[in-house]
Order: structure tokens, then C-alpha cells, then sequence
């Protein structure tokens, strides 16, 4: 437990405005953006500057409390929260950025820097960051580093590893080090890109140097109407394989665009499209990414498109991007709790997963509604319910859980950008086997040896190889059956997919 | 009972190559399966062996000191090529030529060039981070993996990141094996993300003086072109008798056309294209050159920085062989030189915040330098632990911790 003599030592640090105990104050950070986990700090410390960070997290060593990094709080795996015996280290008012070079395009700044804004301080230069998730006006690039954040345009620019250059970083005991170089070459082992998406177990970053991008000249955006999910699936299959990357190739499903359109966020997308197809191409001269969007038009049409329509404007293109990034906003309307899944698959089996992700949504009578990176193949089903509904919430974790069975089955993984966090750290186990998470773990005690710094996140604490192993094993041997089962059926998944063991989330 | 005896008790008699043995007597063993090679090294580890990885051996000099060397030369299959998803799955044996050819087979392309012979294996390539010019406009080695497998230096068989594009279930150790140069494990697997064989792929080269040359690539480099390389060769690199920039376009017709358009349009028009042949031997000869020579080196600074670089390199060691790539701000260098020397640039180097990475040299030289030198305050005892953590025996004969001790 958090001691008054720490709370005071904290407040010395950081001033007392900036130190939260009040159960109110604490009760604003027990959640992150996926509100069906919920954990109350201890304390909640809000430092204003580097120094502050490595004195606040100096104090916390010698004490040996530990605590956990955070952002803004959008993430969406519950891997922002702490726990009551932890301090939560917000990092919002570290917001500065620091430098913008135009000339090398790279920028330095803190990590409370809300993403958008850093793209607003480049564009007079002609300069965007490109990973963008869908929240971007309000995540931060701290938060993005920990996650190793994608969004829409990471298609084609990569997720937020391929634009970070160099870190300072401060470990567990309050050690202050230099990561990477402004050049982006690695000095010694890729150190950068181990941390980048260690969801803060190796330490708080607290200056982030990234790459900027040109903005581009020319955009094409498409709106592509389907009347099946299935044939928008194989659509996405065909832009992929066709060799032209897209900047952005998106879908949603008939359930997200009714939500969008009756919001505020409508976009004009099609209510009777069992799916829509949005994607954008981009690129420096008019004639070639003209060029491009016809031939994407050509796929479209020839694999089931009904329409497909090209923003006119700029304006147009805003709002057709509007209804996108804020579909999950939208989705709240419908009910009161919503799961976000974050699985990723090989695109040619898109059509499958969908289909395959509806029927599980069917046989438990949950509304799911599919908003997500098409062109990277990962989907993002979203289940609405109303937790106060006795049972209800069993049945959502059961789905889920058979949800991420079939994305594995097809040869997927958990989380595409979202992070382990809390929510899915029963899954790991079923995608790693033991040795690979013991090797994680002994990672992450090279640089947190007591395992302080975000406790209880990424690395199920039962990592070891005989658990792992039986778990593995049960779970091949029941999706060989699966597999061997639903090819005579043609579904690629099966209604009998693994049960995840409670016990995988450890104590 | 000898090394080779129980090597063949282990693997099999045939997985100790009788004909090709290493310079240094030492006992080469060729595991057929990543299975086999955890199996070796899990045994080197009770044995106390110390063991030297090896590719094709046309990269990195066979020369570490070791008791047995492990190469991956029969790890040369590629399990899974998904022109669909733009994926596969090859062996880290496997050599860049044979890959290359398997993925052109189905339409695929992996944008990389890395230096070195044809023949190079692809976990050489990873092991060592080397990318070539297409690094311009295809990221770093890093950028095409979605996924390694490798084989600690106790025996364990260790899964990171997949097979599918995007994935951040867990930590990112497939970052820390490229450009780990083995230290971290063996590599014997990779997933990679491919792209489309570009339909149109284009070379076109413009000879003249360094210092007109860094104009043009400034030139470029402000128009914002999309560019697959932009590279400037010495001459000898290029085998011309003046320095070289050469521009790589590669994707749709459209795009290739109106880039070129572009390209011209930015510098006047002065550049000259090659024909398919020319430009596969122009980009070969170059790569080649950098194996044949006894020490290759790398620096990496911001872009503007690309000219003050090379002029510090042709003071400090020569500039007879080298290329740099002015959009990315990346240098290679290849030639003699000595430790004293390197030591002299690294510290120079170092304190403008760029960074040294030894390629590849002899064995005394790299591990009096290192490949990476003095690490930086506090990174030292991290690296140490991680090597520690995969290697616990420090049974992989690497010099990632250099007699240049700092931090």
C-alpha cells in the first residue's frame, strides 16, 4: 500500500495540485478506452516535466511501489490502469514538442503530445506524422510508442515503430538513457524497436524522435458499396494482391454504418450496404494516383462492388473519414457496454473470418459490428451489450473468446495494434508457447528486474513451459479437430472453439 | 568422446560436412531442421562448446574463435509463399538469389538488396541488418519482417511476432534479432512482408563530381520524388571514372513515368537510363564489391549531415569505396583499415549522435571494436543482460561487447 509519507514525498515532486488521492479523482483513471475492465490506483501523480518524471520514478524505486505509465487513456486492452498498491504516472502535461526539422523530417517531442497535434505543427512545413489511429485527436505519442499504435494510413506508411528514431527513456530505477539516433540507424541492437510496443514494461519514455512524412499532393478517396460481406472480403484480397498499396483500405459492416449514419458522424455511406469499402490513394502526381484509383475502381466493380464513388472534394473526403474514425463513438449509441476485439489475419482469409465471426455473433444473440483495417487484415468486431444484463457478460467473453479461436485457426494473432493490456493476456498462451514467453519475460527483467513498471500486463504471469505446453497442446489438438471438421463444412472456423482457461491470466 | 562424434550421434552423420571444412579445421555442422539446431546448440550449452554461426560464408569472415561452426546452409527451404497476402515464410538458409527467384516465380518481390554476394543467406542478411539502396524507399531490413524464429544459445526454440502484417501481441523480438548479429540466438526462420513485382523497375544514373552530384541528390530529395533508391557511388563502386547518383524507380507504369517525368524535371534532365541488364550489373557489381574487402562498415546521420560525413570518412579512412544514400542519410564504407582507425572515427562520429556499425571484418578486429563500440551511458548493462538472457552460456561466438567498454 501507498504510505502518507509517499504521498507527501510525491506531492513535494510534483506540487499537491498534481498528486490525486481522492477516491473521485482516482475513480477518473480506473478505466481506459475499453471500459469493461476497471482498476483504482493508489495514488494518481501527474508530473510537468522530464525531471519531475525521473524524481517521481526514483522516489517510487527506492520505495519499491510500483506503477504504471500513462496517456491519455484511449488505449483499448486495460493497459493504461493500476492496480491499488500502484502509482499512476499520467503523462499528459509533458506536452511540449520540442523540435521540428523540416529539412531532416523528424521531430522530437514528449510523449503527452497528442497526436494530431504534431501534424498541425508540421503541415506548414508540408510534413504529416503518419500513423493515425481513430484517436488521434485525443491519444498521445507516448501512449502510441507503448502500444506501437497503427491506424487507417499505416497501410502504407507502417505503424508507429517504422517512424519512431530514438528514445530517451527512463528505467525502473530512474536511470535516464539514450535509445536509437536521429538518424534512425540503430546504436548497437534495434533497442528502439524492442521498446516500442512494450506497453510500458521496460521503462517511460520522455522524448520520442519520429520521422515525418511529406503530406501528399494528390488523394483519391473511394467509397465502395457491397451488397455482401463476404464478396468485400475478397475485394480487399484482390486490391492487395493486385501490387498497388492503398494508403488506407478500410471496411465496415451493415451494423457500423447504421450506427454512423444515425449519429452525428453521419457520412452518407450507403444503409443498405451489407458493407462499404473505404479506401484512399495518395501519392505526389495527380496523373499516377488517378491512375491507380481507376484500376482499384476496376477491382472493386469486378468483384461486387454496386457503386463506387470518389470523393469530389476535400470536404467530402473529410466526411467520409469522419464517419470512419469516429464509428467507434458511434457504436456506443447502440448500447450501453462494448467490447473491442483487435485481431489480425491473413487477408485472402478475410472473407472467411467474417462470416465466420458473424455466425459466432448469431449463435449468441450479441450485436457485433465489424469497423477495421481491411487492407492489413485486421478486424476490429465490436460486440455491444448492456453489462447489468444477468449472464450477458459471460456470453460476450465466450464469444470473444471464439472469435480469437477462429482468427488463430486462420493463422492470425490477438492484437494488430491494440496491446495485450489486461484484456487479452489469457490469449497469449494460446499463440506463444512457453519457451518464447519465458523468453519475453526474461526481457522484460533486463530492464525491470522486480517487474514494477506496469505490473500484471503482456507476460501471463504462469508463463512457464509445462503450463504453456499442456495449454498448447489442448489447444491444437481440439482445432485440428476443428479444422478437419468445418473443411467439410467450408466455414474455416468451428462452433466448438477452445474455452480460454480462466487460470491463463494469472494472479 | 570428439565433438564431430557426438555431433553425428546427435544429427545424424551427414549433418557434419566433410568436404567443406572451415579454414580453421574447425568442425562445420550443417543442422537440417530448426529443430536439429536447438538440439546442437542446447547440447553446446551443456558441453561448455562455443559455437560460431555461419550462412553461406560469403558475408562475414569465418574466422571467430570457436570449438564447432553451425551453418544454415540446409536450412534453405521456403515453406510458404502467399502472393495473395504478400507473405512468406522462408529459412534463414535459404540464399537472397534462390528466394529472389521463388518469389519473381509467383509475382512477388521482397525490396530488399542487401550488399554481398547473390548467394548470401537470407539470416545473414537479418542477422546483420544490411540493407542496400532500396532502403530509400523500402524501409530498413527491420520494415519486411512480420516474424522470427530463432534458437537461443541454450537450445530453446523462440517464436516472435507471425505471419500476418500486423502484430503487437507481446514484445518485438524480432526487432532485437535484426541487426542482433546472432548475439540474441539463431535465426532460422523468417515471415516476411512482400510487395507485388513491380511491374515497371527503372535505373537511370548521372555521372559527375561529388560535390555537383550532393546538389542533384539535394535537389531530388527536395522534390519529394517517390523514389525506390538514390545512391551515390564512388567511382570505383561503380566502376566509372567519376562518381555516380543513380535512381531507382520501381512500381506501376504510371507512377514510374510520371517520377521520371519529375526527376528530370527537377535536375534539368541530365540523367541517362539504363537497360534492364545494365542496371542488374550496375546494382550487383556495387553490392558485390562490398563483400570483397576486408572491412565494411556503416554510419547512419540525419540527411543534411550526408556530405559533412563523407568528407570526414575521406579524411579519416578514404572514400575510394563507399556509398551513400543522401535521402536516408546513410553511408557504407569498405576498404582496409585498422582498429586505431575506427576507434578514431567512432569517437568522432559518435560525438555528433551517429552512430558505427561494423559489418563486417576479421575476427581481431571486431572483437577489439566491436560491431557496435562503446555503448552509450546505461545501454551497456541492457545488452549484456539480454545477451545473457538468450545466451546464458555465452556459447554464439559474436563480438557485440567490444574491448571499447563505456557504458
Amino acid at each position: 500500500m501507498i504510505d502518507h509519507a509517499l504521498v507527501e514525498a510525491l506531492t513535494q515532486i510534483v506540487g499537491e495540485r498534481h498528486v490525486r488521492t481522492a477516491g473521485a479523482e482516482r475513480a477518473t483513471y480506473a478505466k481506459d478506452g475499453l471500459t469493461v475492465h476497471r482498476r483504482l490506483p493508489a495514488v494518481v501523480v501527474l508530473p510537468g516535466s522530464r525531471d519531475e518524471v525521473i524524481a517521481v520514478v526514483r522516489l517510487l524505486a527506492v520505495h519499491g511501489v510500483p506503477f504504471v505509465p500513462r496517456g491519455a487513456g484511449t488505449g483499448l486492452s486495460g493497459g493504461a490502469l493500476a492496480d491499488q498498491d500502484a502509482v499512476l504516472l499520467v503523462l499528459t502535461r509533458l506536452n511540449r514538442i520540442l523540435k521540428v526539422d523540416p529539412r531532416n523530417r523528424v521531430a522530437t517531442v514528449e510523449p503527452g503530445v497528442v497526436n494530431v497535434k504534431l501534424s498541425v505543427a508540421a503541415a506548414p512545413h508540408g510534413l504529416l506524422y503518419a500513423p493515425d489511429p481513430s484517436s488521434q485527436s485525443a491519444c498521445t505519442i507516448g501512449g502510441n510508442v507503448a502500444e506501437n499504435a497503427g491506424g487507417p494510413h499505416c497501410l502504407k506508411y507502417g505503424v508507429t515503430a517504422t517512424h519512431v528514431l530514438a528514445l530517451e527513456v527512463v528505467l525502473a530505477d530512474g536511470q535516464v538513457i539514450q535509445l536509437g539516433s536521429p538518424g534512425g540507424e540503430a546504436w548497437g541492437p534495434d533497442l528502439v524497436g524492442l521498446f516500442v510496443g512494450s506497453e510500458g514494461n521496460f521503462g517511460v519514455a520522455t522524448r520520442i524522435t519520429v520521422r515525418l512524412l511529406p503530406v501528399p499532393r494528390a488523394v483519391r478517396t473511394l467509397l465502395a458499396d457491397f451488397p455482401a460481406l463476404r464478396t468485400a472480403g475478397e475485394a480487399v484480397s484482390a486490391v492487395i494482391a493486385s501490387g498497388i498499396v492503398p494508403a488506407a483500405l478500410e471496411m465496415m459492416d451493415h451494423s457500423c454504418i447504421q450506427a454512423v449514419e444515425d449519429s452525428v458522424y453521419a457520412a452518407g455511406y450507403p444503409r443498405d450496404a451489407a458493407a462499404v469499402l473505404l479506401v484512399e490513394l495518395d501519392g505526389r502526381v495527380d496523373d499516377s494516383v488517378a491512375a491507380d484509383a481507376a484500376s482499384v475502381e476496376a477491382i472493386l466493380k469486378d468483384h461486387g462492388a454496386r457503386s463506387v464513388r470518389t470523393a469530389v472534394d476535400a470536404r467530402e473526403r473529410e466526411r467520409l473519414w469522419q464517419g470512419r474514425k469516429k464509428a467507434f463513438g458511434a457504436m456506443g449509441r447502440l448500447s450501453r457496454d462494448l467490447v473491442v476485439q483487435d485481431a489480425v489475419v491473413p487477408r485472402s482469409s478475410l472473407p472467411d473470418v467474417l462470416e465466420a465471426i458473424g455466425r459466432i455473433g448469431e449463435r449468441y444473440g450479441l450485436t457485433v459490428s465489424n469497423v477495421f483495417h481491411a487492407g492489413d487484415g485486421n478486424l476490429h468486431p465490436n460486440i455491444s451489450f448492456d453489462g447489468r444484463i444477468p449472464g450477458l457478460r459471460a456470453r460476450v467473453d465466450a464469444a470473444s473468446g471464439e472469435m480469437m479461436a477462429a482468427c488463430i485457426v486462420a493463422g492470425g494473432t490477438i492484437t494488430g495494434e491494440h496491446g495485450i493490456g489486461l484484456d487479452k493476456l489469457r490469449y497469449m498462451p494460446l499463440i506463444f508457447d512457453g519457451d518464447s514467453l519465458t523468453a519475453m519475460r526474461g526481457v522484460r527483467r533486463v530492464f525491470d528486474p522486480a517487474e514494477r513498471v506496469n505490473p500484471g500486463k503482456v507476460v501471463p504471469v504462469h508463463a512457464c513451459r509445462e503450463w504453456a505446453g499442456v495449454r498448447n497442446a489442448e489447444f491444437q489438438a481440439r482445432n485440428a479437430e476443428v479444422g478437419t471438421r468445418s473443411a467439410s463444412r467450408g466455414d474455416g472456423v468451428s462452433s466448438s472453439a477452445l474455452r480460454v482457461p480462466s487460470s491463463a491470466v494469472g494472479s | 568422446m570428439k565433438i564431430v562424434e557426438r555431433v553425428k550421434a546427435l544429427l545424424g552423420r551427414d549433418a557434419v560436412l566433410e568436404d567443406t571444412g572451415a579454414p580453421d579445421g574447425l568442425p562445420r555442422v550443417a543442422p537440417a531442421s530448426p529443430d536439429a539446431v536447438a538440439l546442437l546448440l542446447g547440447t553446446a550449452r551443456e558441453e561448455g562448446w562455443r559455437v560460431r554461426v555461419e550462412g553461406a560464408g560469403t558475408w562475414m569472415p569465418a574466422d571467430a574463435a570457436a570449438d564447432l561452426a553451425l551453418t544454415t546452409r540446409r536450412l534453405d527451404r521456403v515453406p510458404s509463399i502467399q502472393p495473395q497476402d504478400l507473405a512468406a515464410t522462408a529459412e534463414a538458409g535459404i540464399g537472397c538469389d534462390q528466394l529472389r527467384q521463388q518469389l519473381a516465380d509467383r509475382g512477388a518481390w521482397l525490396a530488399l538488396d542487401p550488399p554481398g554476394l547473390a548467394g548470401r543467406t537470407l539470416g545473414s542478411v537479418v542477422a546483420t541488418a544490411t540493407a542496400g539502396p532500396l532502403r530509400h524507399g523500402f524501409g530498413a531490413v527491420r520494415d519486411h519482417l512480420v516474424g522470427v524464429t530463432f534458437v537461443t544459445g541454450d537450445g530453446r526454440l523462440v517464436q516472435s511476432g507471425g505471419r500476418v502484417m500486423k502484430n503487437v501481441a507481446g514484445y518485438d523480438l524480432t526487432k532485437l534479432q535484426a541487426g542482433g548479429f546472432g548475439a540474441f540466438g539463431v535465426i532460422v526462420l523468417v515471415h516476411l512482408r512482400l510487395r507485388a513485382l513491380p511491374r515497371v523497375d527503372q535505373t537511370l544514373v548521372l555521372e559527375g563530381s561529388r560535390e555537383d552530384l550532393s546538389r542533384v541528390a539535394d535537389d531530388i530529395t527536395a522534390a519529394g520524388l517517390t523514389l525506390a533508391a538514390l545512391e551515390l557511388f564512388s567511382p570505383a563502386l561503380a566502376r566509372r571514372d567519376r562518381w555516380v547518383l543513380a535512381v531507382r524507380l520501381a512500381g506501376s507504369a504510371a507512377l514510374v513515368g510520371a517520377e521520371e517525368a519529375g526527376l528530370r524535371s527537377a535536375t534539368g534532365g541530365q540523367f541517362s537510363a539504363l537497360r534492364a541488364d545494365e542496371a542488374h550489373a550496375f546494382w550487383m557489381r556495387a553490392a558485390e564489391a562490398f563483400a570483397t574487402r576486408p572491412v565494411t562498415f556503416r554510419v547512419g546521420g540525419l540527411p543534411d549531415s550526408s556530405d559533412d560525413l563523407l568528407d570526414l570518412i575521406q579524411h579519416q579512412v578514404g572514400d575510394e569505396w563507399v556509398s551513400a544514400s543522401p535521402g536516408a542519410g546513410t553511408l557504407r564504407w569498405t576498404g582496409e583499415t585498422t582498429v586505431d582507425r575506427l576507434r578514431r572515427l567512432r569517437r568522432t562520429l559518435a560525438a555528433q549522435e551517429v552512430p558505427l556499425t561494423v559489418e563486417r571484418a576479421a575476427w581481431p578486429l571486431r572483437r577489439a571494436v566491436g560491431h557496435f563500440g562503446a555503448y552509450r551511458e546505461g545501454v551497456g548493462p541492457l545488452v549484456a543482460g539480454l545477451r545473457h538472457t538468450f545466451d546464458p552460456g555465452n556459447a554464439i561466438a559474436v563480438a557485440v561487447e567490444s574491448e571499447d567498454r563505456a557504458g
